[in-house]
């Protein structure tokens, strides 16, 4: 393994098991999810096919809501005993402390997202198993962008005192076209159809995807060194 | 190992650092001695390429830190007054972690004898927020043993210390400069951290009032010079 992925690597061995330990993220955003999940009844009613049909909409909005909650805590554990300036002092491409963050949030709203799909299938008497193929690539494409794009305005916002309100700001208007192209997919995926016929919204969601991780690659030192 | 040339540095309109210069040489070390405010902190963070200072040239290791800091940084230890801990990582793991993100060898073997140079194998499992403000700062130091650094750069590094942990740090400072390194300890006490020291500085008004050799220097004549420069006997501190 070369020195960049073990560096990679060890970001991402250090997340997991500080979060296992903790349980600073997972806890909020599985309940959070939960939460959403029985409010959606609630509020949609009886109708199944109203929720599914509304059912697309409601995933990203899960996912979302419960991705500020968790992607705007990637970098705060970074501040406690100036761990953020030891990250500095490493020798070596920064990118890879990137890329572990990437990687460590993706497997953070994977568990989500898996635990929503799976509760929505029993809830919602939804079908999500029979499609699962072409739903796990809209969920994963979609997932893959928003936290490309968290984990950048995360470090970006780490050090700012005001970093609740900043982060929001700054990560819902970058990911509205990722969240349109993910909803279209999603919605695809769940009535059956091909994700061939929602082609342009697949190229647009991985073209996004490629442009967020590699602006999150080259920035991510200078975002450090700020 | 390293060579600063007036260094200045400003915060908006406060000049914290005007015209430093000092010189550190393999297997020698100097106390950077100064009131809290001094700017001893900022000279260090300056000297670790944490921060660019406002003019002035700056060599560690025969690199230019001011152009190349990345390719510094290889040599530069450091010990702040954070102690880049994560709290729910046992020591063993912050070891690993520090270790591979420094690029060295992290074989537990090698990971366990660094834990026994700081007195720490007993507790390597145990995590980090368990720890005592003396075993976080032993645990730093391992982290700094296990890199490449030839530059050892410490803020108030008796802090939190013990007599014995005091003895331990000024006896591994000893040590690091019998290996040809050098170090920088900045303290705003001189009742700690001259043992070790070959040289002494006093930091006062953001310059170098004082840069002597330690052996020309008695207690007496130490503290009288600085309490001269800093309006303050010392020990208080």
């Amino acid at each position: 393994m070369s020195a960049y992925a073990r560096r990679a690597w060890i970001v991402l061995w250090k997340d997991l098991l500080t979060e296992r330990r903790s349980k600073d993220s997972l806890n909020a955003l599985l309940f959070f999810s939960l939460l959403l999940l029985f409010l959606f009844e609630f509020a949609l009613g009886p109708d199944r096919e109203r929720i599914r049909a509304a059912l697309p909409g409601l995933f990203w909005l899960g996912f979302i809501l419960a991705g500020l909650l968790g992607l705007g805590r990637t970098f705060v554990v970074e501040r406690e005993n100036d761990c953020w300036e030891g990250l500095r002092l490493t020798p070596g491409d920064k990118s890879a402390v990137y890329l572990g963050k990437l990687a460590g949030n993706l497997v953070l709203m994977a568990a989500v997202e898996v635990v929503l799909l799976a509760l929505s299938s029993l809830l919602y008497d939804v079908p999500v198993f029979a499609v699962a193929g072409p739903l796990a690539v809209a969920l994963a494409l979609g997932t893959l962008g928003v936290a490309a794009v968290g984990t950048l305005f995360g470090a970006l916002t780490a050090q700012v005192r005001a970093r609740e309100v900043l982060f929001p700001v700054l990560l819902l208007p970058a990911i509205v076209p990722l969240l349109l192209a993910a909803v279209s997919l999603t919605r695809a995926a769940l009535a059956g159809e091909p994700l061939r016929e929602a082609g342009a919204w697949l190229e647009l969601l991985a073209a996004a995807d490629v442009v967020y991780v590699v602006v999150g690659l080259l920035t991510f030192e200078f975002i450090l060194d700020a | 190992m390293i060579s600063a040339r007036l260094l200045r540095r400003s915060f908006g309109r406060a000049c914290v650092l005007e015209d430093v210069s000092l010189e550190v040489g393999a297997g020698s070390c100097l106390a950077l001695l100064g009131p809290n405010g001094a700017g001893k902190t900022t000279l260090l963070r300056i000297l670790a390429t944490l921060l660019r200072p406002s003019s002035g040239q700056l060599t560690v290791a025969g690199v230019d830190a001011l152009r190349e800091p990345a390719l510094a940084r290889v040599a530069i230890g450091v010990v702040a007054h954070g102690s880049y801990l994560y709290e729910e990582l046992s020591a063993l793991e912050n070891l690993r972690f520090w270790t591979v993100m420094h690029g060295g060898d992290a074989s537990p073997a090698r990971l366990r004898a660094a834990l026994v140079q700081v007195e720490l194998d007993g507790s390597a499992s145990e995590r980090v927020r368990t720890f005592s403000a003396g075993m976080k700062r032993r645990l730093a130091l391992a982290r700094v043993v296990l890199g490449s650094a030839r530059v050892l750069l410490l803020d108030e590094p008796f802090t939190g210390l013990d007599q014995q942990g005091r003895k331990w740090l000024n006896d591994f400072l000893i040590a690091f400069k019998a290996g040809g390194g050098a170090v920088v300890v900045a303290t705003h006490s001189f009742a700690t951290g001259l043992d070790a020291a070959d040289r002494l500085a006093i930091l006062a008004g953001g310059r170098i009032a004082v840069d002597r050799p330690c052996a020309n220097l008695s207690w007496e004549e130490i503290r009288r010079l600085y309490a001269s420069l800093t309006d303050g006997d010392g020990s208080l501190a």
